[in-house]
């Protein structure tokens, strides 16, 4: 981890109308960082994670991300054709559903090469060797590399959508809910491939889950949510083993046990 | 007074043929780029040639000569109609000879004869958005050439390329134009793709019921897009024409039997009737002198 943070998050505040969507929300991410944000429904973690990533605007408070140049930038300040740039080359997004991050309608090979063809790539070889290559690390067999999406199951399209959104090597990547909706065994799979690949590539990730389970296995640090507000943050196993707050004792307290 | 209807000069009224001027010309100004204007009802269904035919009649003067190719050909029902349209309404000279048109309205093809400075080229464009099939939403597709960002139109071809091993796209093939805007040439063969480039002719593209119109001024730059490894190559035919024996031109395939019987001829039909006229035949047509 090196020193200089990269990303910066001070007192991050979104309101619809007088509703509070996340207030004064202060952190800062470093690389190779995993941080879960996690808490119940509804207590805003989702709009932090869009206020974070630009897909929305925070109404006060600023975001800095720091370039590869060296340079932060104010995320809120960045023209949209830089934004969008950075959005799809030094950051990744993976959604809870694949199908709001994948092309369902193209083929797995070209749904992986996507952000190279974006970023100028126009050698047909090379792209279809990245692809294959991004494929096998997160275990689709090759011969899959023409059938499109739809075809996939659940947790292939999750696995495809982590592919597309690492080919390009970002430095930071976001997940909303990255294991909602499939199975345990699927869930147990996918959360090793992403334990793998983050330490392997040296990635930072911001995580939001409601399940403290994945916030034990992947991340470093945990952020607590209730309410729009942080309860409490620290490093992972620290707030899991003794969590010092009420709520928080609530919510490791309320861990189904099999 | 007589009980028939009459129409303005080229059937538009003059504030309409304004406003299609001022789009067309704010497309010229910026080559490739889909500049909205608002479409008029006209008396033929959409698909029909609403937007070439608006086109055509904002830019008609009196002295024009007019020529109107569906395919390639002057004699097919769409040609027929819109040429007789323009004589009805505009009284204007017309003429099947690409030489002498000053303006061609064409669905699908570019004539094989060059085309010179002072004539310009109407397309009919059914669907003028290059990336709608893979990008739905209207509001992504105008932000995405308005960013420049075209990774998507290559996807496209990385897709025909990973089922067919080749570019498979044969008509409507994307183009970008002078190093900027992607542009969809209207389903145009690709083989006609190469003559857009440094045309002496202005080319104008109306798309009736999308409501856009957009341009490629003379000598302008008009790439196809590619892969380093696949490029782009326009079809080859087998055979030569078999009435007037010309290469390198666009073939139709037309079914002479039940038998299997069939024949490869200009699609073009004013460049064959003229090299027919100059002498040149092709093995069909010498068959058949012979049997007469």
């Amino acid at each position: 981890m090196s020193a200089v943070p990269l990303l910066k998050v001070n007192d991050v505040s979104k309101f619809y109308g007088s509703r509070i969507g996340c207030r004064n929300v202060s952190f800062d991410l470093f690389s190779g960082e995993v941080l879960a944000i996690v808490g119940e429904s509804g207590s805003g973690k989702t709009t932090l994670l869009s206020c974070l990533s630009t897909r929305l605007m925070p109404t006060s408070g600023i975001v800095e991300y720091h370039m590869r140049d060296g340079q932060y930038r104010d995320l809120a300040r960045m023209g949209e054709a830089e934004r969008r740039f950075l959005m799809r080359t030094d950051w990744g997004f993976v959604h809870q559903n694949p199908a709001d991050g994948l092309r369902m309608t193209v083929s797995a090979g070209a749904n992986v090469g996507e952000r190279l063809m974006a970023v100028g790539d126009r050698h047909y070889g090379n792209i279809r060797v990245a692809a294959s290559d991004w494929l096998e690390r997160v275990e689709i067999g090759i011969d899959r590399i023409d059938d499109q999406p739809r075809a996939f199951s659940g947790g292939m399209r999750q696995r495809l959508q982590i592919a597309r959104n690492l080919v390009t090597s970002p430095r930071l990547v976001f997940m909303d809910e990255p294991t909602g909706g499939l199975d345990v065994s699927v869930q147990a799979r996918l959360l090793d491939l992403v334990r793998g690949l983050v330490h392997d590539l040296g990635l930072a990730a911001i995580i939001v889950t409601h399940d403290l389970a994945v916030a034990r296995l992947l991340s470093h640090r945990i952020m607590v949510m209730k309410d729009g507000a942080v309860i409490e943050q620290g490093l992972t196993d620290r707030v899991l083993d003794d969590p010092r707050e009420p709520y928080t004792q609530l919510l490791v307290s309320s861990i189904l046990q099999v | 007074m007589n009980d028939l209807a009459t129409y303005n000069f080229a059937y538009l009224d003059e504030q309409t043929k304004r406003m299609i001027r001022r789009a067309i010309l704010k497309a010229i100004a910026i080559p490739g780029y889909q500049v909205p204007f608002a479409s008029r009802e006209m008396p033929m269904p959409y698909g029909w040639g609403t937007g070439g035919v608006q086109v055509t009649a904002s830019i008609l003067g009196p002295k024009d000569v007019l020529k109107v190719i569906d395919q390639g050909a002057d004699d097919t029902t769409n040609a027929v109609s819109i040429r007789a349209f323009f004589q009805k309404v505009a009284d204007v000279a017309v003429t099947t000879k690409t030489k002498e048109a000053t303006i061609i309205q064409t669905r699908h093809r570019i004539p094989e004869e060059g085309l010179r400075e002072g004539q310009t080229l109407v397309y009919q464009v059914p669907i003028p958005e290059p990336l709608r099939f893979l990008e739905p939403r209207e509001t992504e597709t105008r932000k995405m050439h308005a960013l420049e960002e075209y990774g998507l139109m290559h996807v496209k071809l990385y897709e025909d390329i990973a089922r067919n091993g080749h570019i498979a796209t044969t008509y409507a093939y994307p183009v970008k134009v002078e190093g900027r805007y992607v542009m969809d040439p209207s389903p145009t063969p690709k083989f006609d793709n190469p003559k857009m480039h440094m045309s002496e002719a202005l080319q104008l593209f109306g798309a009736g019921r999308e409501k856009r119109i957009y341009a490629v001024p003379p000598y302008t730059e008009v790439v196809s897009l590619d892969f380093d490894d696949h490029p782009f190559e326009v079809q080859k035919f087998d055979k030569p024409c078999a009435l007037c024996g010309a290469e390198n031109v666009y073939l139709d395939e037309v079914v002479l039997d039940d038998k299997g019987g069939r024949m490869f001829v200009c699609s073009d039909t004013d460049h064959c009737e003229d090299r027919r006229d100059c002498g040149h035949a092709g093995h069909m047509l010498a068959r058949q002198e012979a049997a007469e």
